[in-house]
C-alpha cells in the first residue's frame, strides 16, 4: 500500500517537475534534424490576409533557396513604451527591428548578436556607406545589424477628402500657413474629419514636436564641442511649433475631437477617413496597405514644409534588422541570410528587386512607398526604375515628395535619452490641444529639468 | 539508549520518577528512516511541486523585487547597491504625487458609484420571480468577456466625435457631444465607468449567494413588525450580508489601488497625466525607455504600495473586527 502510494507521488512529482521544464524550453529555437529554425518579423500586427499571402511568398522563396532553413514569420511592431518589456521578458524573435536611435546602445549593452562575420559574406558588405551602416556598429567596431527603409518625416494626406473639401489634391500645402487653411477648410467641408492631427501618445507626441521643432530651426538637444548634451526643448521654435498647434486646435478647431493617438491609433484613424492629413514617416502608405488595408489611389504625400532658415531640415530615421543575442551561430548565419534577402538584395540586386516588386504587387502590399537612399542615391534611383513597370501607388500621388525631399536637409533624432525625451512631450503635447490655456514655457522648463537630470547621470 | 527526555533530565541534573509526570508519553527517536515510514517523503513529494511552483513564480521573484529596489540595474551588467536612492528618486518625482493623487481619485470614484451598485442590482434580483437565470447571464456577461477587449470596445464607444456611439445615444435625448476620454476632467470618470461595468457582475454573484444565507424568517419578523422594503433590507439584510461587504470592500480597495489596465489601454495616463495611475508609473519607470528603464525605481514603487495596502489592509480588518463579529 504504502509503495503504491509512493509511486503515486513520485508521478505526480514528475509531472510537476515536467511541467516546470516544459516552461523553459523551446522546440523552435536553434537546429534540429539538421535543419536550423529562424523566427522573423517582419509583419504588423492586424496585418491584411494579403500582406500575410505576399509575405508567406517570399519565405517559400527564401526557403527553396535555402533548404536547411525553416522561415517561422510572425506580426511585430517596435514600440517605445512595449520593447524594453519584450527585451526583458525574453519574447523576443529571433530577428525583429528597432530604429536608428536605439541598435547602438542595445549593441554596447551586449543585448544584440554580434553579426560581423555573417554581414561580411554577404554580397553588399563593402558598398554600405559608412554613416548609413554606422547606426548598427557598436563602440567594439563589429556589426550588430543591417540597417533598412530610411525615412523622412512627410506630410500625409487623403486626397479624397481634399477633393470633398475642394481642394486640389495634386496642389497640397507647401507651408504652415497653408497646411493651417487647407486643415480649417476640410474641418468645415467634411464633417466628422480632422484636417490636420498629429500623433501625441507612446512617445510619438515627442518624436512628432521634434520634427515640427526641427522644421522651424530649432533643435530639442544640442551637443557641445566638448561632448556635453544640454536638453533645450525651452526654445523659441518649439514653442512656435507649439502654437501652431493651438492654433489649429482653439482657434480653427480644424484637429476634431480625439487627441491620444499613437502610431498605430493615427494610421487607422487616417485609413477610416477620421484624418485628412497627419505628420508620417515618408513609407508609412506600407504599413496602411499592410496593416489598415488602405486604398492607395487615394493616398498623397508631400515633404513637410520647411522654414527659410539655415537651420531648419527634416528629421529622419529607418531601421535596423538585428538578431536575438541568444541565438545560436547557426541561427545567426542564417539570420542574416534572411535580412539580407528579405531588406536588402532587392534594394540593389534587379533581379531580387523584380521578384520582390512581383510579389509585393500581387500581394496588394505597396511597391514604390517612398523611402530614402539606403546606399547612394544613384543606386535608389536605378532600383526605382527597376520596379517602376510594378508601381501600384499612382505616381502622381508621391510626386511632390519625391520631388521634394532630395533639397531638404536631413536632420536625426536627438541622441541623448530620446524616448525619455519624447515620452516626457507627450504631455506637453497633450496639454495644448486639451487645455485651452497652457503655460508652455513652464511646461518646457520641466521638461528641460527632468532629461538633463537624466543626461547628466549617464555623463556623471 | 537514552529517549531524548531521559537526556534532557540528565542533562539538568533533575533525573527520575519525582519530576516525570506519570502521563508523559515518550516519543520515539526520529530518524531518516522513521520519516519515511511515517509517509514523510510522500508528504513533501506531494507538496513539492506547490512549493516549486509558488516559490519560483511568486517568493522568489517577491525576494528579488525587494532585492532590486535597493539596486541600480540593466538586467545584464552587474547590479550596483545604491541604498534608499531608489525610494528617494520616486519621492522626489513630480509625477509620483500625480499619480498618488490620480489612483485615489479612481479609488473614489469606483468607491462612491462602483461599491453600492452590485448590491442594489444583486437585492433587485434576488427579488425577482422570472427570467432569474438570465438576469444572472446578462449580469456576469461583462466578465466573462476578456478584459483588454471589452476596454477597446469601450475606447470605440468613447469616441469623442459626435460620430461616436454613446454621443450619438446622447444626441437622441438633445445631449451634445461628450470628450469621454480625451479631456483632463472626464477621462477619469470615464475610465471608472467602464471599470464598475467590467467588474460589477462578480461582485453581483457573491451578494446573490450571500443574500440566500439570510434565513427567511428574519424578514418575515420584520414583517409583522411593520418594516417596509427599505425597513427589510437595512434591519436585515445589509446586518445579514455585513461579513461579505467588509470583504467586498477591502477587496476594491485594494483592487482599485493597483489599477493598470484602463489607464494603459484607454489613455496611456493622458492626457497630461490625469490617469497616470501608481501601477501605470511603475510599468513607465521600467519600460517606457526602450532601451532598459528605471527597474530600480519600479520595483521600489511597487514595494512601497505593497507595503501601503498591507499595512492598510491590517488597519481596516483592526477596525472592523468588532462589527464583523457582532
Amino acid at each position: 500500500m504504502k509503495s503504491r502510494k509512493a509511486i503515486a507521488a513520485l508521478a505526480i512529482a514528475a509531472v510537476g517537475v515536467g511541467l516546470l521544464a516544459g516552461c523553459s524550453s523551446s522546440d523552435s529555437a536553434g537546429a534540429k534534424n539538421g535543419k536550423v529554425y529562424l523566427t522573423v518579423a517582419p509583419v504588423l500586427p492586424g496585418a491584411t490576409a494579403d500582406a500575410l499571402k505576399a509575405l508567406g511568398d517570399r519565405v517559400k522563396e527564401f526557403e527553396k533557396a535555402n533548404p536547411n532553413i525553416i522561415v517561422k514569420p510572425i506580426e511585430y511592431q517596435w514600440t517605445g513604451t512595449t520593447f524594453a518589456a519584450e527585451l526583458a521578458g525574453g519574447t523576443l524573435p529571433d530577428v525583429f527591428n528597432v530604429p536608428f536611435t536605439d541598435s547602438k546602445t542595445l549593441a554596447n549593452n551586449g543585448q544584440l548578436a554580434d553579426i560581423t562575420a555573417e554581414f561580411k559574406k554577404t554580397s553588399t558588405a563593402d558598398k554600405w556607406n559608412k554613416n548609413v551602416l554606422d547606426v548598427a556598429t557598436g563602440k567594439d567596431g563589429k556589426i550588430y545589424g543591417i540597417p533598412w527603409g530610411p525615412y523622412a518625416m512627410a506630410l500625409s494626406y487623403n486626397r479624397e477628402i481634399f477633393t470633398k473639401a475642394g481642394l486640389d489634391p495634386d496642389k497640397p500645402p507647401t507651408t504652415l500657413d497653408e497646411i493651417e487653411a487647407d486643415a480649417k477648410a476640410i474641418a468645415e467641408k467634411v464633417p466628422g474629419t480632422a484636417g490636420y492631427m498629429q500623433m501625441t501618445s507612446g512617445n510619438t507626441g515627442g518624436w512628432e514636436l521634434a520634427t515640427l521643432t526641427n522644421s522651424l530651426g530649432g533643435r530639442l538637444e544640442t551637443v557641445g564641442s566638448d561632448g556635453k548634451v544640454t536638453v533645450t526643448t525651452d526654445n523659441d521654435e518649439t514653442k512656435q511649433a507649439l502654437a501652431w498647434l493651438q492654433k489649429l486646435r482653439w482657434d480653427d478647431n480644424a484637429m476634431g475631437s480625439n487627441f491620444l493617438f499613437d502610431w498605430a491609433g493615427i494610421n487607422q484613424a487616417f485609413a477610416s477617413g477620421q484624418i485628412a492629413m497627419y505628420m508620417s514617416g515618408s513609407d508609412v502608405i506600407g504599413s496602411l496597405m499592410q496593416a489598415n488595408g488602405f486604398d492607395q489611389t487615394k493616398y498623397g504625400v508631400t515633404t513637410f514644409p520647411l522654414a527659410d532658415s539655415p537651420d531648419a531640415g527634416i528629421l529622419s530615421g529607418g531601421n535596423v534588422d538585428v538578431v536575438n543575442v541568444k541565438d545560436s551561430p547557426a541561427q545567426i548565419a542564417a539570420a542574416v541570410k534572411w535580412i539580407d534577402f528579405y531588406r536588402t538584395q532587392p534594394t540593389v540586386d534587379k533581379a531580387a528587386a523584380v521578384k520582390n516588386a512581383q510579389t509585393l504587387k500581387a500581394g496588394k502590399q505597396a511597391v514604390n512607398a517612398p523611402t530614402l537612399p539606403v546606399f547612394d542615391k544613384s543606386t535608389w534611383q536605378q532600383n526605382q526604375q527597376w520596379i517602376e513597370p510594378y508601381a501600384n501607388i499612382p505616381a502622381a500621388n508621391i510626386k511632390p515628395f519625391t520631388d521634394g525631399i532630395f533639397d531638404q536637409q536631413i536632420v536625426p533624432e536627438p541622441s541623448a535619452h530620446t524616448q525619455d525625451l519624447y515620452g516626457a512631450l507627450d504631455s506637453v503635447v497633450q496639454a495644448v490641444l486639451t487645455k485651452k490655456n497652457v503655460d508652455v514655457d513652464a511646461q518646457l522648463k520641466a521638461v528641460d529639468k527632468k532629461i538633463q537630470a537624466l543626461v547628466d547621470a549617464d555623463q556623471g | 539508549m537514552l529517549t531524548r527526555a531521559e537526556a534532557a533530565e540528565q542533562a539538568t541534573g533533575l533525573g527520575g520518577a519525582a519530576v516525570r509526570r506519570p502521563t508523559e508519553r515518550v516519543r520515539p527517536r526520529c530518524t531518516p528512516i522513521t520519516w519515511v515510514r511515517r509517509g514523510g517523503l510522500s508528504k513533501l513529494v506531494f507538496t513539492l511541486p506547490l512549493l516549486v511552483v509558488f516559490g519560483v513564480f511568486s517568493w522568489w521573484p517577491i525576494v528579488r523585487a525587494v532585492a532590486m529596489s535597493f539596486q541600480h540595474t540593466n538586467l545584464v551588467t552587474a547590479p550596483v547597491f545604491v541604498g534608499w536612492q531608489n525610494f528617494a528618486y520616486v519621492f522626489h518625482d513630480p509625477t509620483f504625487w500625480v499619480a498618488v493623487r490620480n489612483t485615489g481619485w479612481f479609488a473614489l470614484l469606483a468607491l462612491v458609484f462602483g461599491y453600492p451598485l452590485p448590491l442594489v442590482v444583486a437585492v433587485i434580483m434576488s427579488e425577482v420571480r422570472r427570467l432569474k437565470g438570465l438576469y444572472s447571464v446578462l449580469a456576469y456577461l461583462p466578465v466573462v468577456m476578456p478584459p483588454v477587449v471589452s476596454v477597446l470596445l469601450w475606447k470605440f464607444f468613447y469616441d469623442a466625435r459626435a460620430e461616436g456611439v454613446f454621443n450619438t445615444i446622447l444626441g437622441w435625448v438633445g445631449i451634445s457631444p461628450q470628450p469621454w476620454i480625451q479631456s483632463t476632467v472626464a477621462a477619469m470618470p470615464s475610465l471608472v465607468l467602464q471599470a464598475t461595468w467590467a467588474a460589477a457582475g462578480g461582485t453581483i454573484v457573491i451578494y446573490l449567494a450571500a443574500l440566500t444565507s439570510v434565513a427567511p424568517e428574519l424578514y418575515d419578523a420584520a414583517e409583522v413588525d411593520g418594516a417596509g422594503i427599505w425597513g427589510k433590507i437595512w434591519h436585515v439584510t445589509l446586518p445579514q450580508l455585513r461579513g461579505i461587504l467588509f470583504i467586498t470592500l477591502i477587496l476594491q480597495i485594494i483592487g482599485t489601488a493597483q489599477v493598470f489596465l484602463q489607464p494603459f489601454l484607454f489613455t496611456g495616463g493622458g492626457p497630461v497625466d490625469s490617469t497616470t495611475t501608481i501601477l501605470l508609473l511603475v510599468y513607465r519607470y521600467a519600460f517606457t525607455n526602450s532601451l532598459g528603464g528605471n527597474y530600480g525605481a519600479a520595483t521600489a514603487l511597487s514595494l512601497m504600495l505593497a507595503v501601503f495596502l498591507a499595512l492598510m489592509s491590517i488597519l481596516y480588518f483592526r477596525l472592523t473586527k468588532r462589527w464583523s463579529d457582532a
